[in-house]
C-alpha cells in the first residue's frame, strides 16, 4: 500500500504544480510580442534597446509564421503587440476583433515601422550578369524561389516579378503571362518555404538567382560570406511592409494598452529605426535613412494598392484557386 | 567461424561467405549514410564556429529554459504515459471484457494520426473558439499557448509507447502466473508487484526509453499549441527551429547536439540497465525464487 501511495504522489503532484502556476497574475509592464519568423535577431535588439529605456519592463517574443500567429492569437496566445510581415494577417486579426478595424491609421507610415521588397542574391562576381527583372526570363538562368502556393515570401517576388511586367509590357496580360511562365518554367526546384530556398541555392548551389526579401539578403551574405553571394537591387520592386499593432483585445485584459503603444512608437523613433536598419530593413525616418544611404541602392518602389488595387482584389484574382498564380504556376 | 562445422545441414540462402558480406555491407552503408553521417554533421557544424560560440549558445537563458522545459515534458509526461501504459497492456492482456478491441484501436490512434492532426485538434477543443476554451478563459486557466498544453501534446503523441511494447509481451506470457498468484491468495496489487511487473520490467523499461525520447523530440504537435515564446513556451526542438530560420545554423546545430546527447544517453542507461537485469534474470536462483516468494509471503 505505501508504494501505491508514494507511486500516487509521484503522479499526482507535477499535475497538480501544472495548472496552480498558470494563476500567476500577468504584471503590466510585461509585453508579449508575436512576430515573424526570421525576425528574431532583430527584436532581441530592439528590446535590449526598448527596455533600457524603460527599466523594468520586459518583452517576450513569440516567433513563427505570421498566419500561425494570427491563428494562435486567436486561439489564445496572449499577445499583446503583433509585428508582422503580412498585412493580410493583420486583417484577420481585425476581423476577429482582436484589433482595432482601423490599425492601419494607428501608427504612421500605414502602420508599417519600416520596409523591404523582393530582392536579388546572385553567386559572387554574378557570373549570369542578372541586373533586373528581364533577365529572370532569360533561357541561361534559373531563378530560384519558394513556392507561391505556399510562401508569403514567394507571392511577393510573384507580385513584384507581375508589376514589373505590367509596366514593360504595358498592360498586355498575354506577354505578362508568358513572361511569368518563363520564370516558372525555369525554376529548378520550388521548396515550401524561404529558408529551404535558401538552403537550395547556397548550399545545394542550385540556380543563378535567389529572390527574396532586402532585408534577408542580408543574413543570407553574412551567414554564408561575401566570397559566396552578393545582393543586386533591381531597378524597381514591390513594397513589402512590416506592419504593427496593439492587440488591444489583449492588451486591455492585461492593463498594458500604453505601454504596448509605446513600444510600437519606440519602433518609429529614431534609435529604433537605427537598429531596423542595422538589419538591413530600409528606415522611414529621414535622418537614419540618410545615414545609411551607402548600404542601401536607390530603388523605385510600387504599391500593391497602385498596381493591383489592394490584397483583397490581389486575393481574388491571382491567389484564389483558379485564379492567375493556378494558371500560370499550373502550366509549367 | 569453421565453415567444415556448418557444413552438416544443407547450405540456405545467405550461407555463403561473399553473399553474407554483401548484406552485411548494404546494411553497414545504409547505417553510415543514413544514421552517422547526419550525427557526425551535428557534431561538426555544432562546433562549425568555434567553441566559444558553442558555449554561448548553450549557456545562453533562451536555450537553457528550452532544455529545462523539454526535461519538464518528459517529467511529467513519461510517468503519466508509462502508468496509463501498465494499466492498458494490464487491461486488455489479463481480463476479457466488452471493448477490448475497440480499446486496443483506441490506443494506436496517436501513433496512426500525424502529430500535426494531433495540435490541431487541441487548438479546436481548448482554444479561444473551442470546445473548453471560452470556459477555461474565464476562469483564468491557460492551457494552449503555456506549459500544460505542451506536456498535453506531448503526452497524447506519445501514449501508445508502453503499452505498444507491453501488450505483445504480456499476451504471450499468458495468465498462468497471476491466476496461480490469485489462486493463493494475493491480491491484485500484490500479483502486479510481485508476479507481472519483473516479468515485463525489460519491456517496460524499453517502452519508457522510447516514450522519452520522443516526448523530448517531440516537434509538431507542440509546434502548433505551443506559441513559440522564447524563454518560456518553446522546447528544445522549436528552439532548434527557431535558430535555423533565422540564420545561426551553427547556434541550431549546438541546440540540436544538446538533443542529440540526451538521445545518446538514455540509450546508454537502457544498455547499462540491460546488461545487469540480463545477469539477475539468468542466474538460476532468479525466476524460481520469485515464485517462491510469492507463494511464502502469501500463504
Amino acid at each position: 500500500m505505501n508504494r501505491l501511495f508514494i507511486l500516487g504522489t509521484a503522479l499526482v503532484a507535477p499535475l497538480a504544480a501544472l495548472f496552480v502556476t498558470p494563476a500567476l497574475a500577468q504584471q503590466p509592464n510585461k509585453l508579449l510580442n508575436a512576430s515573424y519568423d526570421v525576425a528574431r535577431e532583430l527584436f532581441v535588439a530592439e528590446n535590449e534597446a526598448f527596455t533600457k529605456l524603460n527599466p523594468g519592463v520586459t518583452i517576450d517574443q513569440s516567433h513563427a509564421g505570421t498566419s500561425k500567429q494570427a491563428r494562435s492569437i486567436v486561439e489564445g496566445l496572449e499577445a499583446d503587440v503583433v509585428t508582422f510581415n503580412q498585412s493580410t494577417d493583420v486583417d484577420f486579426l481585425a476581423k476577429n476583433g482582436f484589433v482595432s478595424k482601423d490599425w492601419t491609421k494607428a501608427f504612421p507610415n500605414n502602420a508599417s515601422p519600416f520596409y523591404s521588397f523582393p530582392s536579388f542574391l546572385v553567386r559572387a562576381g554574378n557570373p549570369k550578369n542578372i541586373k533586373d527583372w528581364a533577365d529572370l526570363a532569360r533561357d541561361d538562368v534559373h531563378a530560384v524561389f519558394p513556392n507561391p502556393k505556399t510562401s508569403g515570401n514567394a507571392r511577393y517576388t510573384y507580385l513584384a516579378a507581375y508589376a514589373w511586367a505590367k509596366e514593360a509590357y504595358k498592360d498586355d496580360e498575354e506577354k505578362i503571362e508568358a513572361y511569368i511562365t518563363k520564370i516558372f518554367d525555369n525554376v529548378p526546384v520550388f521548396d515550401t518555404g524561404g529558408r529551404a530556398a535558401t538552403t537550395t541555392f547556397v548550399e545545394r548551389e542550385t540556380g543563378d538567382v535567389l529572390i527574396t526579401f532586402e532585408a534577408e539578403t542580408r543574413g543570407i551574405a553574412k551567414q554564408y560570406g561575401a566570397d559566396k553571394v552578393q545582393a543586386v537591387t533591381p531597378s524597381v520592386s514591390l513594397l513589402a511592409e512590416f506592419p504593427v499593432a496593439v492587440v488591444d483585445k489583449v492588451a486591455k485584459k492585461h492593463g498594458t494598452e500604453a505601454l504596448a503603444k509605446s513600444y510600437l512608437d519606440f519602433l518609429y523613433s529614431e534609435e529604433g529605426q537605427r537598429i531596423a536598419a542595422q538589419f538591413g530593413h530600409r528606415a522611414n525616418n529621414e535622418k537614419v535613412a540618410a545615414e545609411f544611404k551607402g548600404q542601401f541602392p536607390e530603388i523605385r518602389l510600387v504599391k500593391v494598392d497602385d498596381v493591383f488595387g489592394g490584397w483583397q482584389k490581389i486575393q481574388s484574382e491571382h491567389f484564389a484557386s483558379g485564379g492567375t498564380l493556378d494558371k500560370l504556376y499550373g502550366s509549367r | 567461424m569453421s565453415t567444415p562445422a556448418t557444413r552438416r545441414k544443407p547450405p540456405r540462402v545467405g550461407d555463403q561467405p561473399l553473399f553474407r558480406r554483401l548484406l552485411i555491407g548494404i546494411v553497414l552503408v545504409l547505417v553510415a549514410f543514413l544514421i552517422l553521417a547526419p550525427l557526425i554533421i551535428i557534431g561538426v557544424e555544432a562546433f562549425a564556429k568555434g567553441w566559444q560560440v558553442y558555449r554561448d549558445t548553450i549557456t545562453h537563458p533562451d536555450t537553457r529554459h528550452a532544455i529545462m522545459l523539454t526535461v519538464l515534458a518528459a517529467l511529467v509526461a513519461v510517468p503519466v504515459n508509462t502508468a496509463f501504459g501498465i494499466a492498458a497492456a494490464w487491461a486488455i492482456t489479463k481480463f476479457d471484457f466488452r471493448g477490448k478491441r475497440f480499446l486496443l484501436v483506441v490506443i494506436e490512434i496517436p501513433f496512426s494520426v500525424s502529430p500535426i492532426v494531433a495540435g490541431v485538434a487541441y487548438l479546436f477543443v481548448y482554444g479561444l473558439q473551442g470546445v473548453f476554451g471560452p470556459m477555461l478563459d474565464e476562469y483564468g486557466i491557460k492551457i494552449l499557448f503555456a506549459i500544460p498544453g505542451i506536456i498535453l501534446a506531448s503526452m497524447f503523441v506519445t501514449a501508445p509507447f508502453v503499452a505498444r511494447e507491453l501488450i505483445p509481451l504480456m499476451q504471450a506470457q499468458g495468465r498462468d502466473l497471476e491466476e496461480a498468484a490469485t489462486s493463493l491468495g494475493a491480491s491484485g496489487w500484490r500479483t502486479f508487484f510481485s508476479v507481472t511487473l519483473p516479468n515485463i520490467k525489460w519491456a517496460l523499461l524499453y517502452g519508457v526509453v522510447l516514450c522519452n525520447a520522443r516526448v523530448m523530440g517531440e516537434f509538431g504537435a507542440v509546434s502548433v499549441v505551443s506559441g513559440n515564446i522564447r524563454g518560456q513556451t518553446n522546447t528544445l526542438p522549436l528552439h532548434i527551429e527557431l535558430l535555423y530560420h533565422d540564420y545561426q545554423a551553427a547556434g541550431a546545430f549546438a541546440s540540436a547536439s544538446i538533443l542529440a546527447l540526451i538521445a545518446v544517453f538514455t540509450i546508454i542507461a537502457k544498455v547499462a540497465l540491460e546488461r545487469q537485469g540480463a545477469g539477475r534474470v539468468h542466474s538460476p536462483a532468479t525466476r524460481p525464487s520469485l515464485v517462491a516468494n510469492t507463494a511464502e509471503k502469501t500463504s
